[in-house]
């Protein structure tokens, strides 16, 4: 036999391509798609996570520019290779996806940082915010931008850089600083950097600053002032799909830049969810569950964050409510590490499946205190409902449930909040091959859980936005087409046992808060 | 029966003497030490170093025991970490095939199904996850038998029920179906365990070579054949995807 590549042969059909770029918390990635959405090549690079402090964690912005040329190149060469006849200028736009959050500035005239980017996770502005909060607290701006004050966003990041970079202040009022997520500072550069780049960022990324209005869809004056942030850094706010420039980096020319989305956003748009009260959920590490809500924002009472969905082009915005679970697949991760009873991740599955059910035990993983909908940073984690009946395989058992039941109860929050009951679930990433897990989830949820073929839907939504763009594709209903379902799993969990089971999840969730006395 | 065989029996002195603690010998302390002549002891050690059995150090070319040996007595491949390794290839080998992807693997007296991939139309399908197909009349169940000698045990000690009109039932047949399966690298299921319905399958080996498992597809007859038996893309189709998963497991290129 001859060599074999990467993907099965001959499955992929000739030109023409759209490329996509994801630019995640822990690499950059390029993949580029063929019509059907499916995959044709792929490049990855990693790049440092920079730890200065405990809790602050940074990025070097320019690392992550050479890198995502240098993964565009290599994922053009591939295609090269296992596409007979193939050409850059089979390519026909170009989309960006990213970590969202992540916060830079840099000299519009040397194209530099002016500091390491400043990392989502990076908690170095929890008191900024508390203070921020005044006596309001953190919904202070909820009804504008649908987010609390937490150190997440990126708002509070460029006030913490103005603060403690010496004359940055000064030179950001001078029209000097540009700032972006990671979406801006990738296109400012592919559309020509300090020769014309294009400074924009779209309307999912922009929500996610703490700056935008989610109802006018622009800068918001009174907030800019309250947190002091000058608008001469700002980027211009953009829809999600449309060319924003041409760019020439890694072997293509003048390719047009046609999309930007927020990771999870991305993910919501690859999954297809076009229509009100479809949802997805994403099993990485952490889980984020996205419900379509529509032309309207929905306030959240129940714990929820309220962003924007996608635009495309001048259409109506669409949101979203957003549910984030901070521990699930760590969870399993911690069993093998930390825990050492399982020595691969898959292998919870075997463990747990040895067993018929959690033998009475549940397993709330409050590692650093409780997410959606509680919002509880004085929780911690506990293993309730011990016997000496249980085994390491019911809290095998246990820890998949406890991704299942959090996710039950992000779904409750986002029916409370819409009015709208959880039709089916669209779920991608890692845990998807996890079948034990994905049955509970429908059991717990009542409702099917449906995986799609395509594992990589964030890249393959910031694809679709930007094919959609330059008309490589016509219309939503055509990438709805291109989806397809891989497995269903139907709810067969009787209706008494889920929510006796449910009442006893709750109480275990109880028995975490509160273990943190008042705070530092 | 014939009488133990040297090498073998100095083999098996030489790892002991290597085993227990952290222990680290040259050559001479190893052939003094069980009375060999240098050049039998090394001979031994180089072929124990090319099994992985044994390592020599680089520096010193002092011997060690080899990795291979620990993961000699944990060879198990979890299922579920085969589901895992095989989820991208096999969601792909269903959309190029446009036909229900499977991987199976050798449970008691028969094939196991631990991952099911619809096939790519919008019809009503339900997971098989969990289902068992039966060894002497399934693709999957035929290229265990062929490839893993206890598959092929437990599929010769089976009832050979006759499924359909077309199932192999005796045992001299079955055994000629395996060679071709041998010599072609995979097998078909042509209407042998449902009436109209075709499969075809190939083996899944890991890092040592060693069949954990068989990947395939199933369908309507009239889509999986043409008037040759099965259609030839779709057993290379079928082929790359067993041979994608394989390297994912560790095994080398072939």
């Amino acid at each position: 036999m001859t060599d074999s590549t990467t993907t099965p042969a001959g499955s992929h059909g000739s030109g023409p391509f759209i490329a996509a770029i994801d630019q995640g918390t822990t690499s950059s990635r390029c993949i580029v798609f063929d019509r059907d959405g499916r995959i044709v090549a792929v490049d990855q690079k990693e790049h440092e996570q920079i730890f200065p402090k405990p809790g602050w964690v940074e990025h070097d912005a320019a690392e992550i520019w050479t890198n995502v040329q240098e993964v565009v190149a290599g994922a053009i060469g591939r295609a090269a290779q296992d596409i007979p006849g193939f050409t850059p200028a089979d390519v026909k736009a170009i989309g960006i996806t990213n970590q969202r959050e992540t916060t830079l500035l840099w000299d519009r005239h040397t194209g530099e940082p002016v500091h390491n980017a400043l990392v989502w996770q990076d908690t170095r502005t929890d008191a900024l915010c508390r203070e921020l909060g005044r006596n309001v607290g953190q919904d202070r701006f909820r009804r504008e931008t649908g987010l609390p004050l937490a150190s997440y966003f990126a708002g509070p990041k460029i006030r913490w850089l103005l603060d403690n970079v010496e004359g940055l202040r000064e030179r950001a009022e001078a029209g000097d600083i540009l700032f972006g997520t990671m979406d801006s500072w990738v296109i400012w550069n592919l559309t020509g950097g300090v020769n014309g780049g294009v400074h924009v960022t779209d309307v999912t990324n922009a929500s996610r600053t703490l700056l935008m209005n989610l109802h006018t869809l622009n800068w918001d004056e009174r907030i800019l002032a309250s947190i002091e942030v000058p608008a001469a850094v700002l980027p211009e706010i953009r829809s999600s799909s449309e060319v924003y420039g041409t760019t020439s980096v890694g072997g293509l020319a003048d390719v047009p830049v046609a999309s930007a989305l927020g990771d999870q956003q991305a993910a919501l748009f690859g999954q297809t969810c076009f229509s009100e009260g479809e949802a997805k959920s994403t099993y990485g590490t952490g889980t984020f569950m996205l419900m379509n809500t529509g032309d309207t924002p929905v306030n959240s009472y129940n714990g929820l964050i309220t962003t924007v969905g996608y635009r495309i082009g001048d259409a109506d915005p669409v949101y979203a409510l957003e549910g984030s679970i901070a521990v699930t697949g760590s969870l399993v991760q911690w069993m093998r590490d930390q825990m050492g009873l399982i020595s691969t991740a898959a292998e919870i599955e075997t463990l747990a499946s040895s067993v018929e059910d959690n033998g009475g035990a549940y397993f709330v993983p409050a590692f650093s205190g409780l997410f959606a909908p509680y919002w509880r940073d004085d929780a911690r984690g506990v293993i309730a409902g011990l016997t000496r009946y249980v085994t390491k395989a019911h809290i095998a058992r246990a820890v998949l449930e406890a991704t299942a039941w959090q996710t039950r109860e992000i779904a409750d929050a986002m029916t409370k909040d819409s009015g709208v009951d959880l039709t089916a679930l669209k779920v991608d990433g890692g845990m998807t091959s996890n079948n034990l897990l994905m049955q509970t989830l429908a059991d717990f949820l009542d409702a099917p859980v449906v995986r799609p073929m395509v594992a990589e839907t964030t890249c393959l939504g910031a694809a679709y936005a930007a094919g959609l763009a330059v008309g490589f594709w016509p219309d939503t209903d055509a990438l709805r087409a291109n989806w397809k379902r891989a497995a269903e799993w139907t709810p067969r969990m009787d209706a008494a046992k889920r929510d006796r089971e449910y009442k006893s999840w709750l109480k275990a969730v109880q028995a975490t808060m509160g273990w943190i006395d008042e705070e530092h | 029966m014939p009488g133990p065989i040297q090498s073998l029996e100095r083999a098996a002195a030489i790892l002991r003497l290597l085993a227990g603690g952290e222990r680290r010998l040259g050559l001479s302390d190893v052939a003094s030490s069980l009375g060999l002549a240098k050049g039998t002891a090394h001979g031994i050690l180089r072929t124990l170093q090319q099994e992985g059995f044994v390592e020599q150090d680089p520096v010193t070319g002092k011997y060690q025991l080899g990795a291979e040996l620990l993961r000699l007595g944990n060879s198990y491949l979890d299922v579920h970490e085969l589901r895992a390794r095989a989820l991208v290839w096999t969601d792909d080998l269903a959309r190029s095939s446009g036909e229900a992807a499977y991987l199976g693997v050798l449970h008691q007296q028969g094939v196991l199904i631990v991952h099911h991939v619809f096939r790519p139309d919008d019809s009503r399908q339900v997971l098989d996850v969990g289902a068992m197909q039966p060894l002497h009349s399934t693709a999957l169940g035929k290229v265990l038998a062929a490839y893993d000698p206890v598959a092929h045990r437990e599929a010769a000690e089976s009832e050979w029920s006759a499924l359909t009109a077309r199932t192999l039932t005796d045992a001299a047949s079955f055994e000629e179906e395996l060679a071709l399966v041998r010599a072609r690298g995979w097998a078909a299921d042509l209407e042998e365990t449902w009436d109209g319905v075709a499969s075809v399958a190939a083996p899944v080996h890991d890092r040592r070579r060693m069949p954990v498992g068989a990947v395939g597809v199933t369908g309507a007859v009239e889509r999986v054949c043409d008037g040759d038996g099965v259609r030839a893309g779709l057993v290379a189709a079928v082929r790359d995807c067993a041979r994608a998963v394989s390297r994912d497991l560790g095994a080398g290129r072939f």
